[in-house]
């Protein structure tokens, strides 16, 4: 390698020009194809993932040959802007720059129009309904982590000493697979309620059995309705934490365990002083998941009540303010309220990324 | 000895204990399974529990009472005297019950409990939500009325359509971005690794206001391209992050030897890197499929009210808010919605609990 710097020649220069702009046009074109076309869907899709594997393969390995033209040194720069491209602008277009832009809308008013400081966000703990949503949110994100955290960490425990763990594992992971949508036809038959003596809902069954008043749960009982949603969240969550736990108690060296029983401690203690202490890594990142799942709750609110009877959390009265008030202000400030709420969750992702030697 | 016999007896009680839980857990949707195969009359008259083998009054022997009986006042049936309420609701006489059978002919029938085991099960409720069709419902008291089907099979094409995309190019582009960051040493790398950690647990809400805007400008809106693209932006922290951890950990003796021979970037990767990766790929694209297939929110800001377009999700919970007390058409839809997560958790759950798992680590 005698010379240092290759002359970059010209012929390098307008191949990759070319390639770039054939791209963009090809690929423009494509765009404008998806876009308009009124094809049948099925062949729609079928276009869509050949366009999405051997489209987007394409994309790179025109533009990752047009770079390899150049002398080495270039190559190496532009090489790695080339394989992140495509996200980076993705990600920019659609996640980053709207991100702002929502924070920068949530500074004016219904219509985007004038500037109104943060009387927004005064608003948005001064309005009843948004009031309401605020504590509706806490209250799910509250009740329903600790108790999806406590019941999937004790069914973990009873499932590692059953002799049929497997089986157990799947019935209660099961619910994680279906939608919120589905979910909630699912509770809405259990809590279905009609007048008179013959109840089809489960829930109302029971509790007539017993000889007790069938109740229409989610919208009678304001504000213990909410709970009755919550369990929703429980039954569809609980599997998460329970399968995650369960890897984890298996991590927890059974000498230590049985030394202590040898000692005569109580299983109860152990539980306490031995299991708990080493699983605290999986409980603090088990909860934190459910937190930020659960602030975001939306589809079965949605499902379920519509928001109605004072169920309304953060996320639907996001939908309702910007969907059907056309209320930009009030819509980008409840969007920028929750992502406040995930910032430590945030801090905490890139603080353990650093620790753990970042790059 | 005393101690094993004791550690016996305690695992019964916890196989108890999780068996009633289990029970629990399994209730919900076994009711919406029955449900769903049952005559939409039945579903409103009687809980899905009934279809289980149970006893049941069942019509026996007519009693013809005197046309004049006074019906305000006592009644007497077979030497004993009963309200007219009491008759209108069924009253216990022995072992058997009766029941009007016909109040103005003064007809009173005497019910005995019998087994009812065989159950009345239909594919109706699917036919007609299936397809658009309009059909015949039988009502309880005899009487029909014409009722239009659901048409949730184009809806199932269309988030097929929607998801098999929406996952299929995000995974692809996030694997080519992971590469570079766990491979390849650039200016900007750093940081631009830390955006996508901080964009994971990001609510899609600060998103969706001025992404619509922008769609809206593009008439990108309730196309099948604008929801495509719109869940690759929304998966694709997650899915780098994920296939970052798998790429980083493959052993650099694989890359360096690559180099020696010549190997370009492009080809290590698409020749080595990505049939290596094929776990870490299923699992993280069955994530990314599920959500897409699960998903409500995108779908109903991006797709709004576009029939041809919407998504199963979208459909179900307008029936529910439209035809709310039509459990026939509800339980069959939501079950059909249920059946590709269903089927890929029970065929591939391997998978399934490794790309969930690590879709934790965002948290």
């Amino acid at each position: 390698m005698a010379q240092t710097k290759q002359r970059v020649s010209l012929r390098a220069v307008l191949l990759s020009i070319g390639i770039l702009l054939a791209n963009i046009v090809v690929n423009g074109l494509i765009f404008m194809f998806f876009r308009d076309s009124t094809i049948n869907p099925l062949l729609t899709a079928v276009l869509a993932v050949l366009w999405g594997v051997l489209g987007v393969y394409l994309i790179y390995y025109t533009l990752t040959w047009a770079v390899e033209q150049y002398p080495d040194y270039i190559r190496k720069r532009v090489l790695p802007y080339v394989f992140i491209g495509p996200a980076v602008i993705i990600l920019g277009w659609l996640l980053v720059l709207p991100a702002l832009r929502t924070l920068y809308l949530s500074f004016f008013d219904a219509s985007s129009e004038k500037f109104v400081g943060l009387s927004n966000y005064a608003a948005i703990f001064t309005d009843h309904l948004m009031a309401t949503a605020l504590r509706n949110n806490l209250l799910w994100v509250f009740v329903g982590t600790l108790a999806c955290v406590t019941f999937g960490l004790l069914i973990a425990i009873l499932a590692d000493r059953s002799s049929y763990e497997k089986l157990a594992k799947s019935i209660i992971f099961m619910p994680m697979a279906i939608s919120f949508v589905a979910a909630g036809v699912i509770w809405k038959f259990i809590y279905y309620y009609q007048p008179g003596d013959s109840q089809i809902g489960l829930f109302n069954a029971i509790v007539t059995y017993f000889g007790g008043e069938p109740q229409a749960w989610t919208s009678m009982i304001q504000p213990w309705n909410n709970f009755f949603l919550i369990i929703i969240l429980i039954w569809m969550q609980t599997g998460f934490a329970m399968v995650i736990f369960s890897a984890a108690i298996k991590g927890v060296p059974e000498d230590i365990m049985e030394a202590a029983r040898v000692d005569g401690a109580k299983e109860v203690s152990i539980f306490f002083k031995i299991m708990i202490p080493y699983i605290s890594a999986t409980i603090l990142t088990v909860t934190t998941t459910i937190i930020v799942f659960t602030l975001k709750i939306f589809d079965v609110v949605m499902v379920m009540t519509g928001g109605q009877y004072d169920t309304e959390v953060v996320a639907t009265q996001f939908y309702r303010q910007f969907f059907m008030y056309r209320n930009f202000g009030y819509g980008s400030t409840l969007a920028i309220v929750l992502l406040i709420a995930v910032l430590p969750v945030i801090i905490i992702n890139l603080r353990q990324f650093r620790k753990q030697g970042g790059f | 000895m005393v101690g094993k016999k004791k550690k016996k007896g305690s695992k019964t009680v916890v196989n108890i204990v999780l068996g009633i839980i289990c029970v629990i857990w399994l209730l919900p949707t076994l009711g919406l399974f029955v449900s769903s195969f049952r005559p939409a009359a039945d579903i409103l008259q009687t809980g899905w529990w009934k279809v289980f083998p149970h006893q049941e009054w069942k019509a026996g022997d007519t009693i013809q009472l005197s046309k004049d009986v006074d019906l305000r006042g006592p009644i007497e049936v077979n030497g004993k005297t009963y309200t007219d309420d009491q008759l209108k609701a069924g009253v216990k006489a022995d072992d058997s019950r009766l029941i009007w059978e016909n109040r103005r002919a003064r007809t009173v029938n005497s019910q005995e409990q019998g087994w009812k085991v065989k159950p009345d099960l239909t594919l109706d409720n699917y036919n007609n939500v299936l397809t658009g069709k309009e059909y015949k419902l039988k009502e309880a008291d005899g009487s029909e009325t014409i009722q239009k089907g659901t048409g949730l099979s184009q809806a199932f094409w269309n988030t097929l359509t929607i998801a098999v995309p929406a996952t299929v190019i995000p995974v692809l582009i996030a694997s080519f971005a992971a590469y570079a960051f766990a491979w390849l040493r650039f200016p900007g790398r750093k940081t631009l690794f830390v955006i996508i950690i901080a964009m994971l647990v990001i609510p899609i809400q600060v998103a969706l206001i001025p992404v619509l805007k922008d769609y809206t400008a593009l008439g990108l809106n309730g196309s099948y391209l604008g929801i495509w693209l719109a869940h690759t932006a929304f998966g694709l922290p997650l899915v780098t992050y994920f296939m970052y951890n798998f790429i980083s950990q493959l052993p650099k003796d694989l890359f360096e030897s690559a180099f020696m021979d010549g190997a370009s970037h492009f080809t290590i990767f698409s020749k080595l890197i990505l049939p290596l990766s094929v776990p870490a790929l299923a699992s993280i694209g069955i994530f990314q499929f599920l959500w897409v297939w699960n998903d409500y929110l995108v779908s109903l800001i991006f797709i709004g009210n576009q029939p041809s377009v919407q998504v199963m999700s979208m459909k179900i919970a307008d029936l529910v808010g439209s035809r709310g007390n039509d459990w026939h058409l509800l339980t069959s839809a939501a079950f059909i919605s249920m059946l590709m997560p269903l089927a890929i958790f029970f065929l591939l759950q391997k998978y399934f609990v490794r790309g969930l798992m690590g879709g934790s680590i965002k948290g």
